[in-house]
């Protein structure tokens, strides 16, 4: 009982973490029809600038964690979204009229440059930041006990409030209906006087601030990473965002949940040598079985 | 009365296939102007090319003195042109009001809610579907929505495809009257249309497109006599 517990509570963690990445994934494919295979990366590079701005923020004798902490998140969102926009701009946004596979053979290569890049300059070596948030809750739970560390909590409900934030500007603002707008139909928001490259673009530093916000949290409880930490965690937020539905918003959450819950019972129950042979088969498994997700619409051929 | 739209020489091409030849037309502020022709003489394409999609091969559209015609769709969007679409493009997933509001993108939120009570009396259909998603609502209805949608946007001129593609003939007389009551307001009106008969009744002027070229134009009584018209476009009758 106390292992499904704690399995709970990790896999919320991770699923929460999973359902951020996932976000970039959905909404990047929603508006332009593409997996951005760099979005992992992009991820990977804001670990590094979590490091940097902890580091700089230290170096100017900053010693609160609040201050710490929101400093690092907004470095880092800032940051990482401007990589996003660089990413679409240079790599995407020249290949608007290509063939699908022109973009994606973009999106790898992209990918590729960035691990080369900041194995280049960071160095191959593992890197690590501090602990900055210590302590955790126990609760005792029959025989044995349930521990959640502060910092969990912290990830849980930072992520729920990017989540909500983010579902609040999609759903109730103006940038928001342009979006979906540009998502639904990119001809006819032109038509209206929407400025389908700015919104695509918006699109991709949404897609890479959630990624940021995902990246500065497990990086503060994780504290090490290397240039290659995008790669697993990319895919996995790519399964989720197909387990909840491509394209769907609140699919990619939804996915993100489910399938951190799920590899986490499994890696408690059953065995975590395998956890991620399990969370790729679950992928295959939904691929056969419900190609459009938990939350996604079928696919109408339009005639 | 100054020309407040003028296609001076206006060719489109499909790659190999020229999908407009030569086309000159005139709008002027005040009027209502139709355009009509058989499926596929270049009707839409017209209208598209006004926004830059396709974009022409050679001529000039000009809109208020200013050549248009290398602009992008946002920026002719934002100087006083909109356009109800071929297929009505209303957007499935939002609702009507939500629609609505994706009319005042140019002009900003602050008409929203005078304009959409107005639309909501031009529109009463729409008005009970308020809250509804857009893709649940009936032919007529979402082209109901993408003509008020396009008024939104308090146009200079006011585009229209088609509206009676595929409607019930009493909901394309309904339609058609809402027109008259918008025209009546002193709207520019350029209508592009298949239904000859209610165009050119509405229009003071029209066109006759075949194949990509202009073949005729006059008024609208004029045309609705003429007997190549009638033959063409009325049923011979």
């Amino acid at each position: 009982m106390d292992i499904v517990l704690q399995q709970l509570v990790n896999g919320l963690t991770l699923g929460s973490v999973y359902g951020l990445i996932a976000i970039g994934y959905t909404m990047v494919y929603g508006i332009i029809g593409m997996i951005n295979f760099a979005h992992g990366d992009v991820y990977m590079v804001s670990a590094y600038i979590t490091a940097i701005a902890i580091a700089l923020l230290t170096f100017f004798g900053i010693e609160s964690f609040p201050i710490i902490i929101i400093g690092t998140l907004f470095l880092t969102v800032a940051v990482t979204g401007a990589y996003g926009w660089v990413i679409e701009r240079i790599a995407y946004r020249p290949l608007r009229n290509s063939s699908r596979l022109s973009v994606l053979i973009s999106a790898i290569g992209m990918s590729l440059i960035l691990q080369n890049y900041v194995q280049l300059s960071q160095g191959a070596n593992q890197q690590g930041v501090p602990t900055l948030l210590s302590g955790a809750l126990r609760f005792n739970v029959g025989d044995g006990f349930v521990q959640i560390t502060y910092m969990k909590i912290f990830i849980i409900v930072a992520s729920l409030i990017g989540m909500g934030v983010l579902t609040y500007i999609i759903q109730k603002t103006k940038l928001g209906r342009m979006c979906r707008a540009t998502q639904q139909d990119r001809k006819m928001a032109s038509i209206l006087g929407i400025n389908t490259d700015r919104i695509i673009s918006i699109v991709f530093v949404i897609g890479a601030t959630m990624a940021a916000l995902a990246g500065v949290l497990i990086t503060l409880d994780y504290g090490a990473f290397d240039f290659y930490v995008g790669f697993i965690i990319g895919i996995k937020a790519f399964t989720a965002a197909v387990l909840g539905g491509i394209g769907s918003l609140p699919g990619a959450m939804l996915g993100g949940l489910v399938l951190g819950l799920s590899e986490a019972l499994f890696a408690g129950l059953i065995s975590s040598d395998y956890k991620d042979v399990f969370s790729f088969s679950l992928l295959v498994l939904i691929l056969i079985i419900r190609p459009s997700g938990l939350l996604g619409k079928p696919e109408v051929e339009k005639v | 009365m100054t020309s407040l739209m003028e296609f001076k020489e206006v060719d489109v091409h499909y790659g190999p296939i020229q999908a407009l030849k030569k086309v000159s037309l005139t709008v002027s502020e005040g009027e209502i102007v139709t355009l009509i022709g058989a499926n596929g003489a270049g009707k839409s394409t017209l209208l598209m090319s006004i926004f830059g999609q396709p974009r022409i091969s050679s001529g000039e559209i000009i809109y208020r003195g200013e050549d248009i015609s290398q602009k992008s769709s946002h920026y002719v969007a934002s100087h006083g042109l909109a356009q109800s679409p071929e297929g009505r493009r209303i957007f499935p997933s939002m609702s009507v009001e939500e629609n609505l509001l994706m009319g005042t993108i140019p002009i900003g939120m602050d008409h929203a809610e005078e304009d959409m009570q107005h639309m909501f009396e031009l529109f009463p259909r729409l008005l009970e579907r308020r809250n509804q998603r857009a893709s649940t609502m009936s032919g007529g209805e979402q082209q109901m929505l993408a003509i008020a949608r396009a008024l939104m946007s308090r146009p200079k001129l006011l585009l229209l495809d088609e509206p009676s593609l595929g409607l019930a003939p009493i909901i394309v007389k309904q339609i058609f009257q809402i027109l008259r009551d918008v025209a009546s307001t002193g709207m520019t009106i350029f209508l592009v249309e298949q239904n000859a008969n209610h165009a050119l009744k509405l229009a003071n002027r029209g066109y006759v497109m075949v194949n990509g070229e202009i073949r005729m134009t006059g008024t609208g009584d004029e045309l609705l006599v003429n007997p190549e018209v009638r033959e063409a476009y009325l049923g011979g009758h």
